[in-house]
């Protein structure tokens, strides 16, 4: 049973009520620490560690941007306990490849308070500085894009944004409502036992649930839902042989930036950087005289369709994968579009919950029957 | 194209299917030379790389095979492959190649008949499939 704190603040005041209530927090110890998006001191917005509750004033969890996708930063705080209880403010496609991070044992949830904000979608990194040069700030993105409206001048949300039919983020403890709240105002649902612990330490007074964010959640996810199939319809035409998708992946010149940004490639070495594909001079010069030609750097498409393999079934859709590609190739649709497939093919859903088991970790003797289609 | 002949790239497992095929071999079943057999320990060792690679490298279908299940030497690394089988076929599909051109079948050591039928049957699907779209080297003949 859900319970929610109510935080109302005036114009420009958004960011102060969220530190104050995230400061009582660390006051009365219901966390030792809290990792949430700050600005910083130069420009730009990141994640920020902060165990004092007196270094909470640049907290901006809702500014239009995702520098990283911070299940890694989760992982890196986790994987290795501190023995501190920690809050983490993360987006619902960060909390879902959390989990699947735990479920490869690159994260622990044990010491950890979860914090899912609503997204409305983030900018590309370089386009959110240009949002902030023109003043733009976490309230009034806020306030269009709750009215539809993400569009700034010249540039929009990122397109993995845009086919995002989870704006909500599940499996965390707290929730920082901002969808069908009200202009104005803000609610923390306390989902878990955990979370209401931690908000009725930090001194909340629990309320009635808002109305109409029920309605307001579903039809956002409706209308991303739809987006998303249309996209899917359109790329797998887009790429219904082999030669569309080496076109689309032309431009790769092998720098992995897709594969570091990824928050679910989870193989601590890379087969592609070992000695696996540090190949001699004579099988190169072999190569292009049965080939007649080879494309230097080699094997991109067996790159990329490798890691399709490796992260089919726990690809969340963030679209760090297409924002860091040096060469502006949308690999965001290749990866989720094939994910969806192995998603589907094994009644799985990355992110949906923490006792479902990998697909590719279980197995059994009277599955799957029409693989073989042999049967004694 | 009637002179089309598929290159099939085989996984066969150490204890059942490269056994029955040893078998074919003694009892004197001919079976096509289309089928290219690699000696793997287990059919639960063969990499989805592997596969990939050797469509990328213009093979016309990939045959694994692997030991019944409950039968494996290693107790479930068949099952294992299947789901990865079951994964790659999604992947395959999306991009063209076709789930048809990659098969995993179960064939016993003591299979050696099966190996030859699934190697006939594999043969004649794919002449009717035609190159896969990544085999560049069949064009050249006029």
């Amino acid at each position: 049973m859900s319970k929610y704190v109510k935080l109302s603040f005036d114009k420009g005041g958004l960011n102060t009520q969220l530190a104050e209530f995230f400061s009582g927090m660390l006051e009365n110890q219901a966390v030792d620490a809290l990792m949430a998006p700050m600005a910083q001191p130069k420009k730009g917005v990141m994640q920020t560690l902060v165990t004092s509750k007196d270094n909470l004033e640049p907290l901006d969890p809702f500014a239009p941007v995702m520098p990283v996708n911070s299940a890694k930063l989760a992982s890196s705080l986790t994987a290795k306990p501190s023995g501190k209880r920690i809050a983490m403010v993360l987006r619902s496609c960060e909390v879902r490849a959390l989990v699947e991070l735990v479920k490869l044992k690159q994260a622990n949830l044990d010491d950890t308070l979860l914090i899912g904000m609503d997204c409305l979608g983030r900018y590309e990194n370089t386009d959110f500085l240009k949002f902030q040069a023109k003043q733009g700030t976490s309230e009034s993105f806020l306030e269009g894009a709750l009215n539809g409206k993400t569009e700034s001048e010249g540039f929009d949300v990122a397109g993995a944004c845009k086919i995002c039919e989870q704006p909500v983020a599940p499996n965390v403890d707290i929730r920082i409502c901002a969808i069908g709240s009200g202009a104005g105002s803000l609610y923390l649902e306390a989902v878990t036992e955990k979370g209401e612990e931690a908000l009725s330490k930090a001194g909340a007074k629990f309320v009635d649930a808002p109305g109409g964010r029920d309605d307001a959640v579903k039809k956002l996810s409706a209308a991303r839902t739809e987006a998303r199939d249309a996209l899917f319809a359109s790329y797998r035409e887009e790429t219904g042989t082999f030669d569309a998708l080496e076109e689309k992946l032309a431009a790769c010149i092998n720098c992995y930036n897709c594969r570091v940004a990824c928050p679910v490639c989870y193989c601590k070495e890379c087969v592609f950087v070992t000695d696996t594909f540090r190949h001699k001079g004579e099988q190169f010069i072999g190569w292009a005289n049965s080939k007649g030609s080879l494309k230097m750097p080699t094997d991109t498409s067996f790159y990329h369709l490798t890691r399709i393999t490796h992260i089919a079934a726990f690809c969340v859709g963030c679209g760090q994968c297409t924002s860091a590609c040096p060469n502006d190739i949308d690999v965001m649709p290749i990866f989720r579009t094939s994910a969806a497939k192995a998603q589907a093919r094994f009644d799985y859903e990355a992110g949906r919950s923490l006792d479902e088991p990998q697909p590719l970790s279980v197995f059994d003797n009277d599955e799957l029957l029409e693989v073989t289609g042999q049967s004694k | 194209m009637s002179e089309f002949e598929p290159k099939i790239v085989s996984f066969f497992c150490n204890w059942c299917t490269y056994t029955a095929a040893d078998l074919a071999g003694t009892s004197r079943l001919s079976y096509p030379p289309n089928i290219k057999i690699i000696r793997v320990m287990c059919s639960g060792m063969v990499d989805p790389k592997y596969v990939l690679k050797a469509f990328l490298n213009g093979a016309d279908g990939v045959l694994i095979g692997g030991c019944w299940p409950g039968d494996c030497h290693y107790i479930n690394g068949n099952l294992k492959a299947r789901r990865r089988v079951a994964l790659l076929t999604e992947l395959l599909d999306q991009y063209g190649i076709g789930p048809d051109r990659l098969w995993l079948r179960w064939i016993a050591a003591s299979e050696g008949t099966m190996l030859k039928e699934v190697a006939d049957e594999m043969t004649e699907k794919l002449k009717e499939l035609g190159p896969s779209p990544l085999n560049k080297t069949t064009t050249k003949v006029a």
